[in-house]
């Protein structure tokens, strides 16, 4: 099997349709039975990092699951509750199989008997037809299930996906005293991978540490997928290998059109278009300038829009979609939400917003019980540094023309977008409401 | 016997902000101007475990735990608690 690009994203054929298991199986080979062990160790030796946002070396997870007694529980997680983040739509949406394979593989080699499936409702029908097809063959040994998830920001992260699973809030819980590892979905040792990691599982568990070692770089192997929304604001799904510059990935970042580069996400970092040009594609590199990849995302502010504007679009999406749970989130991000409206907007209050806004910052960081705070900390601070000159601006003069200009990423209104990949497309947006937990 | 070696750990979601335990434990915790406990993230120090203990017990949310430290991290004395109340 060539280590060439795509990996992930081989199987998309040009029509935007689903791969069916035929056709993934034809392309592919058959899923290995990894009920042997040997799947942790290659997984390890890969090198593979979780694809869900905070690149924790996934093989650590495993050993922990497999180390936790009893018989644990393998989720793959495909809220993607960030608006700017279309990856594991597509990948649940068109390569289905690929996910499942990853899970049914992880499952085998902790010997759990049970895959549970994490997705917005949009995502149903086809998942729906995917474990079905699964079932009708016969092949895996394990169930499969597949739950709705709630279409709100926090619900994917970890401990909330094993709340919600649990018939509980589905509320981000205090990790360190609910680990799921050690007790998640029905107090089981529990394996969460986001969807994408599962995807690179399962092309591990077919070709090994050293084929996943040959895209990439020795200290950052395999490839990624990114969600890159150009200027213009269509997103597009991307796979890259690991090093490779940002700048050549995204086809080029222009100075000229684009003001700053959002980095990983809504709970990510503004960095200017220059050093994000330059930028390898790795979480240390990423982490080097300040800067995170997070789940992949890269979105590229168009030179006519304020980004102080855009940055408290973006701190007021992330202030409703707190889960209201812990005191210094609750408190610190309406503050920010406050504090940023006053200066991109408003000249109330302006003169001292970038100073209150910094003990702001310093006030819910580390302090709740998901990294939600922290996230909307680390977005603020990256917009006072690296906007620190429209900060001045704002603060002296009111807000700039471009501060009136409609919001540019989705902050929850906004009618469903088009997410291009290849020459397909799918339709991520439309927002399904189905609250209540589906099994099948 | 070798003393346990413990961390303050409180449960955000759990805490109202009541701030018993910035009374009973100012060596440690501090108040936010919301109210919130900020903990210390260092060991409870010699001497201050009874002081901890009423902390967590105090507490009207059991928000507060005390949680084992990791392997070899070291308690360190205590600072002088007159001085610190005032």
């Amino acid at each position: 099997m060539s280590p060439l690009l795509p990996r992930l994203l081989r199987g998309l054929g040009a029509d935007g349709a689903s791969i069916g298991l035929p056709a993934h199986l034809d392309l592919w080979g058959p899923l290995p039975d990894t009920r042997r062990g040997g799947l942790v160790d290659d997984v390890a030796d890969a090198g593979l990092r979780g694809h869900g946002g905070a690149w924790f070396p996934a093989a650590t997870k495993w050993r922990a699951v497999a180390g936790a007694g009893g018989r644990p529980v393998v989720v793959a997680n495909g809220a993607e509750g960030e608006p700017a983040s279309a990856k594991d739509a597509l990948l649940l949406e068109r390569l289905p199989h690929l996910v499942l394979d990853g899970a049914v593989a992880a499952a085998r080699a902790l010997r759990a008997e049970h895959v549970i499936v994490f997705a917005p409702a949009r995502r149903r029908p086809r998942l729906i037809e995917a474990i079905e097809a699964r079932r009708r063959s016969a092949a895996d040994g394990v169930s499969i299930e597949l739950a709705v998830a709630p279409d709100r920001f926090v619900a994917g992260q970890e401990t909330a996906v094993v709340s919600y699973l649990n018939g509980r809030s589905g509320l981000p819980t205090f990790a360190r005293f609910h680990p799921v590892w050690r007790s998640g979905v029905g107090g089981a040792p529990t394996l969460l991978h986001n969807a994408e990691t599962l995807a690179h599982v399962a092309l591990i568990a077919r070709f090994g540490s050293e084929w996943y070692r040959q895209a990439g770089r020795p200290d950052a192997p395999g490839t990624v997928l990114l969600t890159v929304t150009g200027v213009d604001g269509a997103p597009s799904v991307v796979e890259t290998q690991k090093g490779a510059l940002l700048g050549a990935v995204v086809g080029g970042i222009d100075r000229q059109r684009c003001r700053a580069v959002l980095l990983g996400g809504y709970g990510g970092t503004w960095v200017d278009p220059d050093t994000a040009s330059r930028l390898p594609v790795t979480e240390e590199a990423a982490r080097a300038v300040g800067a995170t990849f997070g789940a992949g995302i890269v979105a590229m502010l168009p030179h006519d829009r304020c980004p102080l504007a855009e940055t408290a679009r973006i701190a007021r999406y992330l202030d409703q979609e707190k889960a209201d749970q812990c005191g210094p989130c609750v408190r610190g991000l309406s503050g920010m939400v406050a504090e940023l409206d006053g200066l991109a907007f408003g000249a109330r209050r302006a003169g001292d917003a970038a100073r209150r806004l910094g003990q702001l910052c310093d006030l819910v960081e580390g302090r709740g019980a998901c990294r939600h705070p922290d996230g909307a900390a680390r977005l603020v601070r990256s917009a006072l540094r690296i906007f620190a000159d429209e900060v001045l601006q704002h603060q002296q003069r009111g807000p700039c023309p471009e501060s009136r200009a409609p919001g540019w990423l989705p902050t929850g209104d906004e009618a469903p977008r088009h997410v291009r990949s290849g020459n397909g497309a799918i339709r991520p947006g439309a927002t399904g409401a189905l609250t209540s937990r589906s099994r099948k | 016997m070798r003393r346990r070696v413990q961390v303050v750990v409180v449960d955000p979601v759990a805490c109202d902000g009541h701030g018993v335990c910035a009374e009973l434990l100012p060596e440690m915790i501090s108040l936010d101007p919301w109210g919130y406990p900020i903990v210390s993230p260092e060991p409870v120090p010699f001497g201050l475990d009874r002081e901890a203990n009423r902390a967590v017990a105090s507490c009207p949310r059991l928000a507060l735990h005390l949680l084992d430290a990791p392997d070899g991290v070291q308690a360190a004395a205590p600072p002088p608690r007159t001085a610190s109340r005032s």
